[in-house]
């Protein structure tokens, strides 16, 4: 079902079942062009397939923004092992809640393209990795695989192609940490989600061993609709280098927060005002993290901006995976700085040095200042603590958990010092009330 | 320790969803079901699965504790679970959260005395655009309000 | 790929083989990159971040410990954004660490303290509340103090990859990570301390040594275990007259670092309190403590008196007194007490393996060659209980090389785990399951065979000729029980053969009895025991024997003497040993109990007294002697004064003598145990694993 209306400004090509009758359905699927793509598939070469991809700009959903086609060119050709696919559905960055309506509204889109993805790196087995919260999902993705095997679209020598495809489901058990790729797979293969000296890369050596295809929900969603209309018709509806449409969540406050489908590059400013029917109460725009918890966050002034991977790297930000949190005058940046690195603090795996000790001290730090008792020396202080995690991490996390902690900092010093000696929160009595 | 046949029956189809040799990928799913059922990981269902998978005790309490879902103690029947993360913070879940306490009588990860509720603050859920957000047990609960929440808890007291 | 590549590290052009990783390329090279959680032969972790290195083109520092050097490569090792990262790391790092390094028992000797005074900050800036957990007590042994723990994860590998053993894990996440163990909340496990040692700071102690000393205050002794066959190397802490602890963190011997908890921990029966300090003489049936020079004159006395008569000796000597001890003796025997009528309690078939292969001089496997060899075969033994050592040498060649090792056993036993096959053949079938491996082993490109005390006497030849036949070249190991088990053999403490493995009848004489035979013997006049406890199973026939022991404690065999000569252990004198695969190391006195003497030295008294020249009994000339005298021992003494091991080949074509397989048995001791010296060492009797049992892995 979906949780919010969709916009008419919406590019509806991921989502374009959405809203129908029992979309989640394969009859529903197979009436609206459902597996022709695969179908398409089955007569092109592995090449063929990865070019298409590559020719769509296809950049991945999970947050890295990593270039599809070319990801999954690095699978060996000859392997003398199994190959596998796996699908991120390990959800989990704040502000990001899109893969989760792609499986819950059209469940058979994510195995179409897992299984176009098998064709093109010759896998036969495929899991996808929910995460523990998404319990119904598993429910729901687990029917769609079982009417693909009914229908033959999953198992052995599929519509007689000779092909043959397994899809399983397995669920995380609470990790944000498992949604980095490495670490997913360890999480996999039943251990700690700790993440993996790299390289090899899983395209090379991956789940179980094996070369892998891992990509986010929303990756593999897109991949039926570039098979079936061309990557070009796909690289068509975004920017250069940054191919198709994009799911946005946008949370906060708006006043139609949602999960929309949009051409990548699509504006800030319109997405909050237009599509999400704008601040709401009538309040200013402060802020916006423009794509999950770990982007740095935007400036009001800064949000007159395409949403694009290149576009938002220019402006020192990331498009992540896609979560707009939008931000009203009202907000204090101290606590969303703190609240943010609670959350890393609490997701770090702990593994290397400068993540599980700087996440901690960090989020004591930022406690005791939102709390007012910050001393001006330790403003510098936050900022440089995360400067000495940021790419001296073992993994992403503790870049993630840096990037938004110092552009804070840097763009909202000014809330910093107002917490200083003792001084309450001069946004606590103006904090947002309830819906 | 004996478990349900449904249980079973999904434990063997786990079993079988891996690569030959590879069994002990089914762990992580095997100690959340086995959660679902028992309502812990008890050190029973750790020494059970250890059993079963050939995977030492250690290296289950590895795993065990490495996980937030996993819990050596019981929930209530109803394990209320507010994300109070960022989107769902702009949004109020402090004060959903702060509601829930004291209309519960019971702070984070305890249980009431009947053992019909538990509370956790828990991190992002996944709801952010329907924010604030809860779950009860597996079931989403999107845009809370304390009113929502008091009449969510109503409810659920009369499933008992 | 190019096999050797150019890497430019701080200016300097340095050649490596490809893919060698720049953290160990750029050490070879002089240049230290600081690190906590790299550890050579382990598993990579990437863990600490201490290694971050500028590496050009690269757009941000990398990991030294991870990286690849590759041609061209361009490393800074000390520019202000890599010694900034390394200060932010050791910041980090210090903020849950307790900042009490004068009261830590690793003060002085921590890897984090150094690195924290030579790339640290002088100041600390966190001002947060620390992480609180309680100190643990794991075993006897092991302590653990979790604030203190850096979570490099050496102990975790060490165990598992190194042992095999795997009892040490991480729980938790994030900040609250920490090392658990794997009973909960304490330990079962092989408690060799390989953990305590390899951790880089105060977090793992050990529960011998924890809080008795500073590491400056003590004098360090590299000397050689008193206990099993393997000839492991300890460095023994000194500090007023007790030895404080044992280790061999500087990787000198033949046992890199290895140690078991006999190594490392069983050092304390030196202290024992029922340790013998003063001679004791039989009186009205009582033993009372006498004087040296009274109980020497009353040995030195029966023992001219008997000799006058012909009278007749058994002298039993020891599997742990040194290779100058044991030549010494036999000398004494042959040459001043003119019998043959000597013996030891054997616990391998040197003999036969010697005699089976005449005249070779490379079919002797050296502990390194279990760990370079390609192939291994184990029959007979529980290794990795038995000779712990040869175990981590098989399992490192395993891990590191992917060696092949196979396995003949009665029962499990943990090489198990990674062999290749393993072959489960009841006592006495051994050598029809080494046979069922045939064609498995002819594949191989070399192989060693290692076997236990049940393969002996025509078994022993049988095993060689099957060794022959693989049409590939096989190297021997046979596994004997204790320090200087292998040495007693060489130096000839057996009634038919002279050291160096010379029947005495070559040399006129005629075989003398065996222990059991001059036990029985109810005629026997004197019975002399040097450091075995041979009265613990058998019964002495003659009653009116005079029995004379030399030994630390009051053993079965000692309550039955009509003197007792409180003797030295291996850690209170000089000398040299053989271990189990042939190879000679010096033994170094660590201390002394006062009121004791050398068995050398009690062997010289006696031999003064009674007027027999015997020759000087310094060790060193003793030692002169052996390696004029004793084929395969004319080894070079610098590599022994250097602390070295001089493999030992005493091949010199047929033996031709009954090596009398029914004298041999292995006394089965497990890693807890060690023969009667096992009883008086607390440590081994406290953990809760003792006293074990063989093939139930």
């Amino acid at each position: 079902m979906l949780y919010n209306e969709p916009s008419p400004l919406e590019v509806r090509v991921l989502t374009r079942r959405f809203g129908l009758p029992n979309s989640a359905s394969i009859d529903t699927y197979l009436a609206t062009e459902g597996y022709a793509a695969f179908r398409k598939a089955l007569e092109m070469t592995p090449e063929q397939i990865i070019e298409e991809v590559k020719i769509s700009n296809l950049r991945g959903r999970g947050g890295a923004g990593f270039p599809t086609g070319l990801k999954w060119s690095f699978v060996p050709r000859q392997s003398p092992k199994p190959k596998y696919i796996v699908v991120n559905a390990d959800e989990g960055e704040p502000g990001t809640c899109k893969d989760r309506v792609l499986m819950e509204n059209d469940p058979h889109q994510l195995l179409e393209g897992m299984l176009i993805a098998g064709l093109a790196v010759d896998a036969h087995a495929g899991y996808i990795y929910i995460r523990g919260e998404y319990r119904y999902l598993i429910e729901i993705m687990d029917r769609a695989i079982a009417e693909a095997y009914e229908r033959g679209y999953l198992g052995r020598n599929i519509l007689g192609s000779g092909f043959d495809f397994d899809v399983y489901t397995h669920t995380g058990a609470g990790s944000y940490e498992c949604g980095e790729e490495s670490a997913l797979l360890e999480s996999l293969e039943g251990k700690r989600g700790i993440p993996r000296i790299r390289p090899p890369f899983p395209a090379v050596v991956g789940a179980f061993q094996c070369p892998t295809v891992l990509n986010n929900v929303e990756t593999f969603c897109a991949i039926p609709a570039i098979i079936r209309d061309g990557g070009a018709a796909f690289a068509a509806l975004g920017t250069p280098k940054n191919g198709g449409t994009r799911l946005f969540a946008i949370s906060g406050h708006v006043n139609r927060p949602g999960v929309y489908e949009l051409p990548m590059g699509f504006n800030l400013l319109r997405m909050i005002n237009e599509v999400a029917g704008g601040v709401r109460n009538g309040k200013k725009l402060k802020a916006v993290i423009p794509g999950g918890s770990s982007c740095p966050v935007l400036k009001a002034e800064e949000c007159d901006i395409a949403m694009d991977f290149d576009s938002l790297a220019r402006a020192k930000s990331m498009l992540g995976s896609g979560g707009v949190i939008v931000m009203d005058e009202d907000t204090c940046m101290v606590k969303v700085a703190m609240r943010i690195m609670k959350f890393y603090a609490h997701e770090s795996c702990g593994w290397c040095v400068p993540c599980r000790e700087g996440t901690l001290w960090l989020k004591k730090l930022l406690t005791r200042f939102h709390e007012g008792q910050g001393r001006r020396n330790e403003i510098a202080l936050i900022g440089e603590l995360a400067r000495n995690m940021l790419g001296r991490t073992f993994c992403p996390l503790g870049d993630a958990a840096a990037m938004p902690t110092i552009s804070l900092v840097e763009k909202f010093y000014d809330e910093f010092e107002a917490h200083l000696e003792g001084r309450p929160c001069p946004f606590e009595a103006r904090t947002a009330v309830l819906v | 320790m004996t478990f349900s046949p449904q249980l079973e029956a999904r434990f063997e189809k786990l079993v079988r969803s891996y690569p030959p040799g590879r069994q002990r990928a089914a762990l992580i799913p095997m100690l959340l079901y086995a959660q679902d059922e028992v309502g812990a990981v008890t050190p029973e269902v750790v020494e059970e699965i250890s059993r079963r998978l050939g995977v030492s005790v250690l290296e289950i309490e590895e795993v065990v504790s490495y996980y937030s879902m996993l819990r050596r103690k019981p929930a209530g029947k109803h394990h209320i679970q507010i994300c109070t993360n960022i989107s769902c913070l702009l949004l109020g879940a402090e004060q959903l959260w702060e509601h829930a306490c004291r209309r519960l009588g019971i702070g984070n990860r305890e249980v009431t005395p009947d053992g019909q509720f538990s509370l956790e603050e828990v991190e992002c859920i996944g709801a952010c655009s329907w924010a604030p957000a809860l779950m009860v047990n597996y079931d989403y609960h999107h845009h809370m309000t304390p009113e929502k929440l008091d009449r969510l808890i109503e409810s659920l007291r009369k499933t008992q | 790929m190019a096999d050797r590549v150019k890497v430019v590290i701080d200016g300097r052009t340095v050649e490596a083989p490809a893919g060698a990783l720049l953290i160990n390329v750029a050490r070879q090279a002089g240049i230290d990159i600081p690190a906590f959680c790299y550890y050579d032969g382990l598993a990579l972790q990437a863990a600490c971040r201490m290694c971050l290195v500028e590496v050009e083109k690269a757009p941000k520092l990398l990991a030294a410990c991870t990286l690849p050097v590759t041609d061209g490569m361009v490393v800074r090792t000390e520019t202000p954004q890599v010694k900034e990262a390394r200060k932010a790391m050791l910041e980090f790092l210090l903020t849950n660490h307790p900042l009490d390094c004068p009261v830590c028992d690793k003060g002085g000797e921590c890897e984090l303290q150094d690195a924290v005074f030579r790339y640290g900050a002088g100041e600390s800036r966190f001002t947060e509340e620390k992480l609180h957990v309680p100190e643990a007590q794991w075993s006897p042994v092991v302590y653990y103090d979790a604030p203190r723990c850096i979570l490099c994860y050496r102990c975790v590998r060490i165990c598992d990859e190194g042992l095999g053993v795997r009892a040490l894990g991480v729980v938790n996440r994030g900040a609250t990570s920490e090392i658990a163990p794997n009973r909960g909340d304490h330990l079962e496990c092989d408690e060799c301390g390989m953990c305590i040692d390899i951790c880089p700071v105060g977090a793992l102690t050990s529960g011998i040594y924890r809080y008795k000393t500073r590491p400056w205050e003590m004098k360090h002794v590299g000397t050689i275990c008193a206990h099993c066959g393997d000839g492991c190397k300890t460095t023994l802490g000194v500090y007023s007259g007790r030895i404080m602890r044992g280790n061999n963190r500087d990787r000198s011997g033949i046992n890199d670092e290895f140690l078991c908890i006999k190594g490392r921990y069983a050092f304390d029966f030196t202290d024992h309190p029922e340790r013998l300090r003063t001679p004791l003489v039989r009186v009205g049936g009582r033993l009372e403590e006498t004087s040296w020079a009274r109980a020497l004159e009353i040995v030195a006395r029966r023992f001219a008196e008997v000799k006058s008569r012909a009278g007749k000796f058994g002298i039993v000597g020891s599997n742990r007194t040194t290779n100058e001890e044991n030549y010494f003796l036999q000398k004494f025997a042959r040459q001043g007490l003119g019998t043959n009528h000597l013996d030891h309690h054997r616990t391998g078939d040197v003999v036969s393996l010697v005699d089976a292969l005449a005249g070779r001089q490379d079919a002797l496997a050296t502990t390194a060659d279990l760990y370079r060899r390609k192939a291994a075969l184990v029959v007979a033994a529980d290794l990795a209980q038995q000779h712990p050592l040869l175990a981590f040498q098989l399992r490192a060649n395993w891990r590191h090389h992917q060696a092949h090792v196979y396995v003949v056993t009665p029962g499990p036993v943990r090489e198990d785990s990674y062999a290749v096959r393993s072959v489960r053949v009841p006592p006495g079938e051994e050598l029809a399951g080494v046979e069922s491996l045939r064609e498995a082993l002819r594949a191989e490109p070399e192989l060693v065979i290692l076997f236990g005390g049940a393969v002996k006497g025509e078994n022993v030849r049988r095993l060689v000729t099957f060794g022959d036949s693989l049409g590939i070249p096989v190297q021997y190991v046979c596994l004997v029980d204790y320090a200087n088990s292998r040495g007693a053999a060489d130096m000839g403490l057996l009634p038919d053969l002279l050291p160096g493995y010379r029947p005495v009848t070559a040399a006129g004489g005629s075989p003398g009895l065996t222990l059991p035979e001059m036990l029985a013997a109810p005629d026997l006049e004197v019975l002399w025991v040097v450091g075995a406890n041979p009265l613990a199973r058998h019964p002495l026939a003659s009653e009116q024997a005079f029995v004379v022991v030399q030994d630390l404690f009051l053993t079965e065999t000692a309550a039955r003497a009509d003197v007792v000569l409180p003797a030295a252990c291996a850690y209170e004198k000089n000398g040299t040993v053989t271990n189990t695969c042939g190879e000679v190391q010096r033994l170094r006195k660590a201390l002394e109990t006062p009121g004791t003497k050398t068995d050398l030295e009690i062997f010289g008294l006696l031999a003064q007294r009674m007027g027999l020249d015997l020759g000087p009994w310094r060790v060193e000339s003793v030692w002169e002697e052996i390696q004029g005298n004793v084929p395969g021992y004319n080894v070079p003494s610098a590599v022994l004064a250097a602390g070295g091991a001089a493999p030992t080949y005493p091949v010199n074509g047929r033996i031709g003598v009954n090596p009398r397989p029914e004298l041999i048995r292995s006394a089965g001791d497990t890693l807890f145990t060690s023969g009667t010296l096992g009883r008086y060492s607390r440590i081994l009797n406290s953990v809760p694993e003792a006293p074990g049992a063989l093939y139930r892995s």
